[in-house]
């Protein structure tokens, strides 16, 4: 692959991310246990799909095929979006959705504080951007999951469910493959291991805090970055893609 | 030609007037200038540039802000006109004014405390210090009491937590540090 079609790829991973996990927890609009958190998940949601517009339409300039963040994000089939499998995983219950956004954010933030660097001033300047958001967003994740692992005897069992479940979706974000290895050459991002050291403190930290227990299996199930989704994709997709399919160049 | 056009056209100290005259869509009480999303104004020969920052990436106004400008500016009759928008620096509420501040607390909303631009992100695994700290003793715009309490750091908009006073019962908005 050319530089060129690695640095799309790459973009679209990132756009793809906040994509996915911002219409996920878009999903929560009006159904969150309590308020507070139902209009922290729509903001959360809004800060992703604000991100997920400024990575993409950064893609499709770098591709050069004048596809608009609106083309890639409402005119691709499942296999060419390379969102983490762990962003595209359903809400399930509250602490299920709680966790996968702590789990993403702990690498989202390390990530992004890395991309502020890259060798591409357009890449770290969105970077620059995204992680004010993305910090705020890391602060409250881990406040509110420590207080539920380390909650009532139902709260806890639930995030334990929670991480058990999502742990090898997690292990996907430092499975690198030569996209990645390229971003690292090309100075653009920080290499995965490095941020899997500050990842793993960060989540440490908070699994001992909140009481839960380290799962010990390291399986990383993998495949999303790749265009490898799970079942779960084409449900997001159709209904989040339904009216550019039904209505072409339907506009706002 | 050229240099009559130039003779013609206003200062950039009277646009920037002109742009202190837009209110802010979700916040009409502060100007987009007094918000500091106004990086620049720039003449380029008879075109007008303005370069507009947006405050978070996914903030539902920025559109309708870029075409409130154009409408402003328009009916100043400036024909020529682009505007742009900047990313880097991003956008911090330490670019607020200290008036605009001053018309959020009367507006109801507490300005935001102290400043952003020598925060980093902590290393040490203490996810209470990625963003800026919470701050204690915040005064309610309402009672000016500063026993308060922050309801969710998340609020009506994407750049406002919410808080409560305890003392009149007040809740409230806070423009928090980004």
């Amino acid at each position: 692959m050319t530089d060129q079609k690695l640095l799309f790829k790459f973009l679209t991973r990132l756009g793809d991310n906040c994509l996915i996990l911002g219409h996920r927890n878009s999903e929560w609009c009006g159904h969150s246990p309590i308020l507070e958190e139902d209009i922290a998940l729509a903001n959360i949601a809004l800060d992703f799909i604000g991100q997920a517009r400024l990575w993409l339409e950064l893609a499709g300039e770098i591709e050069g095929k004048g596809r608009s963040a609106d083309d890639l994000a409402y005119l691709r089939d499942s296999h060419e979006f390379g969102n983490l499998l762990l962003s595209e995983q359903p809400n399930g219950d509250f602490a299920q959705t709680l966790l996968r956004q702590l789990l993403f954010d702990a690498w989202h933030v390390y990530m992004l504080d890395g991309l502020t660097s890259a060798s591409d001033p357009r890449i770290a300047e969105i970077a620059e951007k995204a992680l004010k958001e993305a910090r705020y967003h890391i602060d409250r994740s881990i406040s509110i999951c420590t207080r539920m692992g380390d909650g009532t005897a139902e709260s806890n069992r639930r995030m334990q469910d929670a991480l058990n479940l999502l742990w090898p979706y997690a292990n996907e974000m430092f499975t690198s493959d030569d996209v990645d290895q390229a971003m690292e050459d090309m100075g653009i991002s920080t290499p995965l291991d490095q941020i899997k050291v500050k990842w793993d403190m960060l989540i440490d930290g908070f699994i001992d805090d909140a009481n839960l227990i380290k799962p010990k299996d390291n399986y990383a199930q993998r495949g999303g970055k790749q265009g490898v989704h799970t079942e779960h994709m084409g449900f997001i997709l159709s209904e989040m893609q339904f009216l550019q399919r039904a209505y072409p160049d339907a506009k706002w | 030609m050229v240099n009559n056009m130039a003779q013609n056209r206003p200062d950039e100290k009277t646009i920037w007037q002109w742009l202190d005259d837009i209110p802010d869509p979700e916040v009409p009480v502060v100007s987009l200038v007094d918000l500091g999303i106004i990086r620049a104004v720039n003449w380029h020969d008879d075109m007008l540039e303005v370069i507009i920052t947006p405050t978070y990436s996914g903030c539902p106004a920025t559109s309708i802000i870029a075409m409130d400008v154009e409408t402003a500016l328009r009916d100043k009759g400036i024909d020529k006109l682009e505007i742009k928008r900047q990313l880097s620096p991003a956008w911090t509420t330490d670019w607020m004014s200290s008036s605009g501040k001053e018309k959020l607390r009367q507006y109801g909303i507490a300005p935001p405390v102290g400043k952003v631009s020598s925060c980093d992100v902590n290393d040490a695994g203490d996810g209470s210090s990625f963003a800026p700290a919470k701050p204690i003793d915040l005064p309610c715009p309402r009672c000016n009491s500063t026993n308060t309490r922050c309801v969710s750091w998340f609020g009506s908009t994407a750049c406002k937590a919410s808080y409560q006073c305890n003392d009149c019962l007040e809740p409230f908005d806070y423009f928090k540090c980004i």
